[in-house]
Order: C-alpha cells, then structure tokens, then sequence
C-alpha cells in the first residue's frame, strides 16, 4: 500500500507541475457551468435541486475524464519509463492503484470545486443536500468508472490520442447503452427484456438514481465492478509487455 | 565454467529463451555472476543483450528457462529479486517532469527508504554521479550524459547488491566514461555487476569477464586474456554482423543481400 502510495503522490505531482492541469480545471468548471446554468437552464427550472447540473455530468465526463486520463500509462509508454517503474519492487497492482488513485483524486478536485453551485441552490432556495451529496457521489463513482476505462486504454498503447478516443468510444457505449433516444430506437425491433438487459450496462441508468438522492447498493456495484473490471484488464494488458 | 571462491551465485540464467513472434531473440543462454565479479557482456546490434537484461530484471518474462538473483527465481518471486537488483535500462528512462533530486526521492521511497536513510541515499548517489549541479534541475532540460547520469543515480540509490547496467558510459563524456568505468570496478568488489558495452576496451578496463553473445547465443566467455588480443579483432571473427539472415557460420560479409 505504501509503494502504491509513493506512486500516487508522484502522478499527482506530475498533474500539478504542468500548466495541463489548471487548464483543465479551468476547461472543467466554465463547461459545468455553461452546461447548467445555459444549457440546462438552471434558473428557467425555478427549482432548489441540482438536475441540471448532475444530468449533463456523463456527457460532460465523456470528453473531460479520459482527457485526463490518457496520459497515466500511455506517457509511460512512450518515454520508456514504464520499464524503470516495472523493474521496481512494485507489483503491477500496486503501481496500477496508485495511478488509477492520482487520477481520480484529481479528478475529484476538480468536482469539489464546482461548490458555488451547491452553494448557489442554498441560496436562492432551500434544497434538498442529502441528495445533493448523493449527487455528487453518483458523479464521483461515474467519473470513475470512465477514468478506470481510460486506465485500460492508456496501457494499451503508447500514443496518448489514441488511448483518448478509445475510451471516449468505450464510455460512449457505457452512455448509450441506457440513452432515451437510442432505447426508444431499439424498441421497434428488440425485445423490452433485450433492451432492459442492455441498460444494465448504461451508467446513465445507475447514475440516474444517485441523482434522485438513493443510494442503491446495486448502483454503488455497477460502479464499482466496472472499476474493479477495467483495473483488472489494465494489469493483464501491462503483464504482456 | 570454472569454480571460483568468491562467493554465492548472485544471478544465474538457466538456459533462457526469449522469442518475439517466430523471432528468437535470446536463444539458449546460460551464465552466471558471482559477488566480487564485473561481467561485461558484449555483442553486435540486436544480438540480445538488452532483451537478456530485462529478463533478468524481470521487465519481460523468459519464454523458457529459469532466472534468479540471490537465490530468488525472477518469475516466481519477482518482488524479492527485483529488491536485490539496481538496473540502468539501455534508455536511461526518466520521468521529464520531475527534478533530479525529486526522481531520486521518488526511486528511494520505492526502494523503500525514508527519512535520514533516504538523505543519506539520495546524497551519496548525487556524489557519485557527479549531480549535484543539477539537483534541482527538470529531468527534460538536462543533456542526454545528465540524464543517463541521473537514471543511474537511481539504480545506485538502495545499495543493490546486484547491478544491471545496459550501456552505462553511453553518451558520456571521456571525463565521465573515465569517472563510471572505475565506480563500476570499485562497486564490482562487493557486487555482482553486469554490464553492457559496446566499447571493448571497457572490457580491459572494468572487467573481470566478458560475455560475447551473438544472434541469441553466448559465442565465447572468459577473462579478457582468455578471449584474446586484439579484442575487437577476435569480436569481429565470432560475431556477425546482421542479425536476421544466413546461420551463424555465414561469413559476415555474406550476411548481407
Ligand atoms: N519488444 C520487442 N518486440 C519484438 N522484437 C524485439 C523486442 N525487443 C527486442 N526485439 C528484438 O530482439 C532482438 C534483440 O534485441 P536487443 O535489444 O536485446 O539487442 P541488443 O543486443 O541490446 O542490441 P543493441 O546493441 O543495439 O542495444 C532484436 O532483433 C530486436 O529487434
Ligand atoms: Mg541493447
């Protein structure tokens, strides 16, 4: 746990000492803004709660999530630092924790920072925060089961736009799985049972609850097994070297 | 091989294969390296020697044969033989953004260190690679003879008793090839250190033994007296000098179409 730890902390340095980082924080909060306060028409809606700004978070996840995470082993890769790391006294899950760790700490800065908004609906009205909190852990478990696919991508290759639009296609499938529109589509030919099985497997479906304030524990699995899985293909994918 | 008095076997490769596709990159190799010992391990372009070194390392798995260091088999119980081992890959891998003294920070608290015995470590490996001018310098600005400086800095860092150099004077200056030929003679007294060259006459001047591989296979060993003078002439007769036609008995000319 300690090596995994040394990892982390060196990832998470790394994120700070370049420039990419507060760009990326800055990119992160105007979009939730914009995305909430224009798009999702926060103040139109007239009501205490945060549907806004939790309903665009897969979306918004999609492209931010794997941004910053396609550098975690493809950068590794690239520079031939991967073979300095695996020749440490480190095993591959310790080194793939403390990476996976890195990012999603950051990742988790980045949400902790959207707090005006919170602290908006606490003022103009008097919201629910128990669901609000809920929101913001369905949000931090979504962010994480797209960043664990990024993990997986990024150790496949070491070119750091390919690990990107990978997992932008993978987490694209994780969306659409459970969409309106795409289900309404495949109602004309595919059995409710069919489609009900495939929105399984839509993080918008497991999130949707966390949204609402319920912390089912069968949405907490879906999360954290989709995390577990992609983690687990990561050290496969790095034990073939 | 002869028995010799210096100790344990610190590593020992039991007839190890690597192949890459249908490619047989370390055919059949067997050695062994005691404390006390200097092997410099030598070889044309692409006949193995780097991909041997991650073997034993434990970077790539052996397709065959078996590997270990200090008694631990490198497949078996990769954590306790990678503990033994301070590896300088032929790269000189280091993380860009991170100072020399942060890296080395990093490497130590790997390895295990921390607080005064971290200090210390970090101190004495600055010493000794001659980095403390560029302590506090980013990895990505220093020159390519820093940067291989400092990454071997970082095999250096826990003492190991067991070294794994891959062309440990590459792109140094004459001072420093001079500086890193006698740290690795001095470090081979209570060591076992194998090194990768291409400059014979590191042989002569660091050496115990050498190894010749050539296409995967060890071609001739000895002390360097044994190999015989001149070394580069008896290199150039044992080894080819492509790696991917004709057999071994091709003449090196002909290896060419
Ligand atoms: N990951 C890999 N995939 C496929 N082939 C590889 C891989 N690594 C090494 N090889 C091949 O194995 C052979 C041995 O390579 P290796 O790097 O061990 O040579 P070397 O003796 O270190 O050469 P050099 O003196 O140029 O450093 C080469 O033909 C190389 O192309
Ligand atoms: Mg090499």
């Amino acid at each position: 746990m300690r090596s995994a730890w040394v990892i982390a902390k060196r990832e998470l340095g790394s994120y700070f000492t370049s420039p990419i980082a507060y760009i990326f924080l800055v990119i992160f909060l105007l979009l939730t803004g914009f995305f909430t306060f224009t798009a999702g028409q926060f103040f139109e809606r007239g009501e205490a709660a945060l549907g806004a700004f939790f309903g665009w978070h897969p979306w918004l996840y999609l492209v931010l999530v794997p941004a910053a995470g396609m550098r975690l082993w493809a950068e590794e890769r690239r520079a031939g630092t991967l073979e300095l790391l695996m020749t440490m006294p480190v095993t591959a899950w310790q080194a793939i924790a403390g990476k996976f760790l890195a990012s999603w700490i950051f990742l988790a800065i980045a949400l902790a920072l959207t707090f005006p908004v919170a602290l908006t609906v606490n003022i103009l009205g008097s919201p629910d925060n128990g669901m609000i909190l809920a929101g913001y852990l369905g949000s931090l478990l979504l962010a994480g089961a797209y960043l664990a696919i990024t993990c997986l991508t990024s150790a496949m290759t070491r070119n750091q736009v390919v690990a990107f639009i990978l997992s932008v296609v993978a987490c694209l499938f994780l969306i659409l799985a459970g969409f309106s529109p795409v289900t309404d589509l495949m109602a004309r030919w595919a059995s409710p049972a069919l489609i009900d099985t495939v929105a399984a497997f839509s993080a918008v479906t497991h999130f949707d609850g966390f949204q609402k304030g319920v912390i089912d524990l069968r949405d907490l699995a879906f999360f954290l097994s989709v995390i577990g899985f992609a983690l687990f293909a990561t050290n496969v994918v790095l034990r073939d070297r | 091989m002869r028995p010799r008095k210096l100790g344990p076997r610190m590593i020992r490769i039991d007839n190890v294969v690597k192949t890459f596709g249908a490619k047989r990159a370390v055919d059949g190799i067997s050695f062994s390296v005691e404390r006390g010992e200097v092997v410099g391990f030598l070889g044309p372009n692409g006949s193995g020697k780097s991909t041997t070194m991650r073997m034993i390392t434990g970077y790539y798995a052996p397709s065959d044969g078996r590997i270990s260091v200090g008694g631990h088999d490198v497949v078996e119980s990769p954590l306790a033989a990678k503990r033994l081992i301070g590896y300088l890959p032929e790269n000189a891998a280091a993380y860009a953004d991170m100072t020399v003294h942060g890296f080395l920070a990093f490497a130590a608290a790997l390895r295990g260190l921390a607080g005064e015995a971290k200090k210390r470590a970090i101190a004495r490996v600055v010493e000794r690679c001659f980095l403390s001018s560029v302590l506090h310098q980013s990895i990505d600005t220093l020159s390519k003879g820093y940067r291989h400086r400092t990454c071997l800095a970082q095999a250096l860092i826990h003492d190991p008793e067991v070294l794994v150099l891959d062309e440990p004077t590459d792109g140094l200056d004459p001072n420093q090839k001079h500086e890193v030929r006698n740290l690795i003679r001095e470090l081979g007294k209570s060591k076992a250190v194998v090194f990768s060259t291409h400059i014979l006459e590191e042989v002569d001047a660091a050496c115990t033994r050498a190894i010749i591989i050539d296409r995967g296979r060890v071609v001739a060993q000895g002390t360097p007296d044994e190999l015989g003078r001149p070394l580069d002439e008896v290199f150039r007769r044992i080894t080819s000098t492509d790696t991917f036609f004709g057999g071994p008995d091709t003449p090196a000319g002909g290896a060419r179409s």
